[in-house]
Order: C-alpha cells, then sequence, then structure tokens
C-alpha cells in the first residue's frame, strides 16, 4: 500500500501548534454552538491547528462515515462500506474520541465527494471531527482518499491518499486509524498489530502410543480477532506464542519432536529454526536428548530469548541469542523456575518461582544478578508480563477462588495491585498491547478457553476467538 | 519347519493380546487413565509360557538383541504396552512434586520391570490437575516426571533409558472437575517409547 500526505508543508507545520490555537478555537466547541452560521474567533491565529478537540473540554466527538465508492460498482460500493465501518471500529476501541453513534450518522444524507459535505448537518448532530473517505478503482487496484475535518470551520486537518490492492479493505481502515490517532493525539494505536495464541480447533489427534490427545497449534489474527490464520502444521502440541519485537517472527514451545523445544517461526519468510536444538541421535532408540525447553520471551531489542529449560536438572531460567548461541543460566534454586518476561530496558527478568513454598514474582538481573522478590500480597501468582513503556507496571494471573485466577497489575509507582477481571470464568496468561492502554488474556467465561482483550482499566472487554479452545495469547508490537 | 510353527505362535500370542485388548477397551473411555493390568498379564505371570505350541522354536537365541521373547508383555506391540501398561503411574500431591510412599512402592515395581527388560526406553510424563496456571504447571509436570527419573536411577536403572516431558495440564486423565478427578491428574505417567 503507497501512502501519499496530500496535504503540504502548512499543514505539517500546522500540525505542530497546538496549543494556541486550541485555546482560540475553545469558543467553537461544536456541541455547545447553536445550529446556525459559527461566529468566527475573535483573533484567528494564521497557522490552525490541526489538531481537533472538543471546545468545551468534553470528549472531541468524530462522525466515520461509510466512504464513497467513486467507482459506480457493487465491488467498489463494498469495499468503501467496509473501510468506513471497520475505521469506526478502529478508532473507537482506542476511546480517544467520541464516535458518533451509526444510527445517527445515518440520518445525515450521504456525500458525493469531498465538495459536498453537508458541514452543517454534521454540526447539528455533534460532531467536532469528521472523516470522509473515498475509493476508486484504478488500474491496479484501488485508490483511496481520506480527509479528516473540523467540522466547525470545514477546515481539512488531515489527508492523505493510498493505493494498493483491493484485497483486504480492512488493513486501509486500520493504517487511516493508527494515523490518524498519531497525528491528532500522538497515540500508537493498535490498528495494525496482531495477536498469537495456540488452539484446538482443528480437533486432530496426536499421533503415538497414547491416542485422544488433542493438538494445539499457533495461530494469528488482526487484534481485532479477524483474519485468522493457522501458522503451525505439525500436528503436535504448539503453544506459549510469542511475538519478536519486529512483528516478523513468532517463538513457541513445540512438542513436534517428542519433547518440548523452542522453534521461532519467521511467518512472513515461511522459514523455521530451532532456538533450543540439541544434537540429533543416530540411536533410533534414543532419538533425542531428554532436555525440555519451554515458554520463551523476546528481549525489547529482539537480539536475545529467555526461556524455561530442565537442562541442567530442573525447571530454570535461561537467556539464549536469537541464534540459539551463547545459553546462560540465569537462576539456580531447587524448586521451579518458569514464566519468564523482560523489563523494557532489556536489563532485568521477571520469573515466577516457587522457592518460597507458593508461586510468587522475582526479578533478577539479565545477567542472573541481584535476585529480589516482588511482594505483589497474592497466594499464587503467574504468567507476569512487563508493561511497554511509559508504562512500568508487571500485569499477572492471580488467583482469586479455589480453581479460579483473575488479571491483576501491579504498578512500580504506587507499589498498588488492582484487578482487571472479576471472577467472570478463569482468566489466565495476560500480554499487553504494544501501547500498554490493552491486554489479552485467555478465559473461561464463555464457556470454553477463548482468547479476549481489555482495555488498561478494566473495560472494553472484546472476544477474539470462538472456535474451539484458544490459550496463551501474544500481542504484536 | 520352524518358520511356519513361529508364525503360527505369532499367531496365537496375537489372537490372545487382540481379544485382551478388546475386552478391555471396549468399557473404557478412550483417554489414557490409570488401570489394572491387563487380563492376560494378570492371568499370566511373565515368567510363565502361554500355551506353547506343540513345538516351539528350537533355537530362540537366533535372534539375540531382544532375550525375552516369549511372554506377553515383551511380545506386545509398543500401542499395545502403553494401552495397557505393566508399569504404573504415580501420583501427587495438590502443588506437590515429592514422590509419597505410594509413588516409591509404584516405582519399585516399575523399576524391577524395567531391570527385566533392559532395552526398553521409557518416557516419565509429569501431569497436573486443572487448578493451576497452564504456565506455572509446565514447571511443575517437568519436576514431578523429574523426581519419579531420579528416584529410579537412585534404585539402579540408567538415566539414558529415562526420558521426561511436561504436558503440565494438557492431558488430563480424566476430565472431570472433582477432587477424585484431579487426584487421578496429578501424576507421573510411564510410556514405553522403545522395546
Amino acid at each position: 500500500m503507497m501512502i501519499q500526505n496530500v496535504l503540504n508543508g502548512p499543514k505539517t507545520r500546522a500540525a505542530l501548534t497546538l496549543g494556541a490555537a486550541a485555546v482560540a478555537l475553545a469558543t467553537l466547541g461544536a456541541r455547545q454552538q447553536p445550529p446556525q452560521q459559527p461566529t468566527p474567533a475573535p483573533q484567528q491565529p494564521t497557522e490552525l491547528s490541526a489538531v481537533i478537540k472538543n471546545g468545551g473540554g468534553a470528549p472531541t466527538r468524530l462522525a466515520v462515515p461509510s466512504f464513497i465508492a467513486l467507482t459506480n460498482d457493487a465491488e467498489t460500493a463494498a469495499i468503501a462500506k467496509t473501510i468506513g465501518s471497520v475505521l469506526w471500529d478502529d478508532i473507537n476501541y482506542e476511546r480517544e474520541f467520541e464516535l458518533i453513534p451509526r444510527d445517527a450518522m445515518a440520518t445525515i444524507p450521504a456525500s458525493k465527494s469531498f465538495t459536498d459535505v453537508p458541514m452543517d448537518r454534521w454540526r447539528e448532530i455533534g460532531a467536532d471531527g469528521l472523516i470522509v473517505g473515498t475509493v476508486e478503482k484504478t488500474g491496479a487496484g484501488i485508490k483511496v482518499q481520506v480527509r479528516m475535518f473540523r467540522v466547525a470551520t470545514g477546515q481539512s486537518a488531515f489527508g492523505q491518499e493510498y493505493n494498493g490492492s483491493g484485497a483486504n479493505p480492512r488493513s486501509y481502515a486500520h493504517t487511516i486509524s493508527d494515523e490518524i490517532h498519531k497525528q491528532q493525539r500522538n497515540l500508537n494505536g493498535v490498528a495494525r498489530t496482531r495477536l498469537a495464541f495456540d488452539s484446538d480447533r482443528d480437533g486432530e489427534r496426536m499421533g503415538g502410543t497414547i491416542e485422544q490427545r488433542s493438538t494445539k497449534e499457533i495461530y494469528i489474527a488482526d487484534y481485532d480477532g479477524e483474519n485468522q490464520k493457522r501458522i503451525t502444521v505439525n500436528k503436535s502440541l504448539n503453544i506459549t506464542a510469542a511475538w519478536s519485537p519486529d512483528g516478523r517472527s513468532i517463538a513457541y514451545t513445540s512438542y513436534r519432536h517428542g519433547a518440548p523445544s523452542i522453534f521461532i517461526s519467521n511467518i512472513f519468510a515461511g522459514t523455521m529454526e530451532e532456538l533450543t536444538k540439541t544434537a540429533p541421535s543416530t540411536d533410533p532408540k534414543t532419538p533425542r536428548a531428554s532436555d525440555s525447553n519451554f515458554l520463551p520471551q523476546w528481549s525489547p531489542d529482539g537480539t536475545r530469548l529467555c526461556f524455561m529449560s530442565n537442562r541442567d536438572g530442573n525447571p530454570e531460567i535461561y537467556v539464549a541469542n536469537r541464534d540459539g548461541s551463547n545459553v546462560r543460566r540465569i537462576t539456580n534454586h531447587p524448586a521451579g523456575d518458569v514464566s519468564c518476561t523482560w523489563s523494557p530496558s532489556g536489563t532485568q527478568i521477571a520469573f515466577v518461582s516457587d522457592r518460597s513454598g507458593a508461586p510468587q514474582l522475582y526479578i533478577v538481573g539479565a545477567d542472573g544478578l541481584g535476585l529480589t522478590r516482588l511482594s505483589v500480597g497474592e497466594s499464587y501468582v503467574d504468567r507476569p508480563t512487563w508493561s511497554p513503556p511509559p508504562y512500568n507496571e508487571i500485569a499477572f494471573a492471580a488467583r482469586t477462588t479455589s480453581a479460579g485466577f483473575d488479571i491483576k497489575v501491579f504498578d512500580f509507582a504506587s507499589s498498588q495491585v488492582h484487578a482487571l477481571t472479576f471472577g467472570e470464568g478463569t482468566n489466565e496468561s495476560p500480554a499487553w498491547a504494544p501501547n500498554g492502554r490493552h491486554l489479552a488474556f485467555s478465559s473461561t467465561r464463555a464457556g470454553k478457553w477463548q482468547i479476549f482483550t481489555v482495555g488498561r482499566d478494566g473495560k472494553n472487554v472484546r472476544q477474539i476467538t470462538r472456535s474451539g479452545n484458544n490459550y496463551q495469547p501474544a500481542w504484536s508490537k | 519347519m520352524h518358520t511356519r510353527l513361529a508364525a503360527r505362535f505369532a499367531l496365537l500370542v496375537l489372537l490372545v493380546l487382540t481379544f485382551a485388548s478388546l475386552a478391555c477397551s471396549r468399557n473404557k473411555p478412550p483417554v489414557a487413565r490409570p488401570m489394572p493390568p491387563p487380563a492376560a498379564a494378570a492371568s499370566t505371570p511373565p515368567v510363565s509360557r502361554p500355551p506353547a505350541p506343540p513345538e516351539p522354536v528350537a533355537e530362540p537365541t537366533i535372534v539375540p538383541p531382544e532375550p525375552v521373547k516369549d511372554d506377553a508383555i515383551s511380545s506386545a506391540s509398543l500401542d499395545d504396552l502403553n494401552r495397557n501398561s505393566p508399569l504404573k503411574p504415580l501420583f501427587f500431591d495438590y502443588d506437590s512434586a515429592d514422590v509419597n510412599a505410594a509413588g516409591q512402592a509404584a516405582l519399585d515395581g516399575n523399576a524391577a520391570l524395567l531391570k527385566k527388560y533392559p532395552t526398553w526406553t521409557v518416557t516419565i510424563e509429569g501431569h497436573c490437575d486443572e487448578r493451576g496456571t497452564a504456565e506455572y504447571n509446565l514447571a511443575l509436570g517437568e519436576r514431578r516426571a523429574v523426581a519419579a527419573r531420579a528416584y529410579l536411577v537412585s534404585v539402579g536403572l540408567s538415566a539414558d533409558r529415562l526420558r521426561t516431558v511436561s504436558y503440565g495440564k494438557e492431558f488430563p486423565f480424566d476430565p472431570g472437575h472433582d477432587e477424585s478427578a484431579f487426584a487421578k491428574n496429578r501424576r507421573a505417567h510411564f510410556v514405553v517409547t522403545a522395546k
């Protein structure tokens, strides 16, 4: 997809002048404004802000109607409708803007181009900003143009043009949503991110001497659950997926050789590597060395992975380079050490150990030095996940009933713990979105195990999977 | 003709085993779970022979690496063997990887059997009940399997024959959600992988 900024220099500069212009525009707040012609601000600045905010300090209200099909055929009309609808969902997901409801938007006559937008009607239903887009067929695919208008003045605050294939219209909406969030709020939206998880949905069975054991394979999906695709095809257990920071590889635990080992699938290159490779045996009776390796997690710079291994006779945390070389042992205790996660700087690793008698959180330097226990006041804690900046938090699953877990978050700044789930089913395996504003987790609240996402405030719970059982989500950068 | 007699004998053993396994499997759920020794093994101690054909194989040492070729256990296929395994599972207390007295008794029996069949290679699977989290249970299952292996090594078995694998809570033997199911699922389970 090619992207062009259809607005020129002055608009880019204008985007940088936020404060003064926003204050000047405060009197133009559309919701407080009578539906007549708006009074121009007395001191109209020469450079207008491109940032649209509600003048009264209320949430900025955004209208995102269906895109306009400039080519008169059913396919273009369908693409235009999809982009508008998905863009509405994408922007709504971050909850940075208040979206004008779809039924309210339906009362306003559809535009045919950027020039016949009935700005007064959008003002009447209280929109501060309006996104208008067009779709037309080109020789190679489609051209999508989008503009974001300040409803009070009709001024364009954002404009882009995209050219590419019409095969996945949703991707245009995801890109537009992320760019609008970035330009309007300096926010890294998650509309183009993906989830990975493992699933038994195919109902396949493992081979070998014990029958009726269900397989699990790694799947990926868009952040909203669309475009679910199977990644692994080896009919064994494939679990605990982890995205590389560049979003191009997935590390996971696979039992394809019998003993669990860590593999890295480079999903765009179509290649695979084994991180924890042991020398193959030539004797068919002892096909493989006995050590097991589980639960990989990438360092923030993608150069190393931490994981759990029994190679020295007991579950301990290790770190290896991306190519499997230079394996270093990080923990050393006869209890079980498991579930590692990297600090955002890559200098520390948090993990779970039952050395105190029950699974609890510990933090150690990535060099294995400076072990400390992180007391979070819970009886049983697992799967810590360190937040991305700017937050400094660790999410984890905590036992809250005899057989039930909830997702909780420890905040280093306040040393406080707060819950994100409240006993609806059992809830495990939290994973932060790359912007720290959402988490994915697995839950039995809908019957079988399914993947859900939730806002960092515990609101906006969305079910992502519906087929089979699905576990242990990972969220791409 | 030795080969024809041997073939007939093998067919007979196969039939006995087939009936035995059919009889055992008919009323059982399809998942593997603790079960009594197979009828064939129970009624026929490993040392005694099944009803012999008129003229047994004259030179039983023709195939050198398999010393005991003529009892039900050693002649069973790996699949049949694991379906009605003579190797006993051992069970663990909640959130524990310690081998208790009953577990030691089971391991002593398994050790005797593994000494009797020195070519067998075994995988010890560590399993957990569903009340723990998926990740922690991978470590707990690992420690259960390792504990069982350590005991067997301490009574003289070669560690090379004993592999471990943790399945955490991935494969419960009893799909129930009560303590009786949980107790069955907290186990180290033995699978013969080569003989």
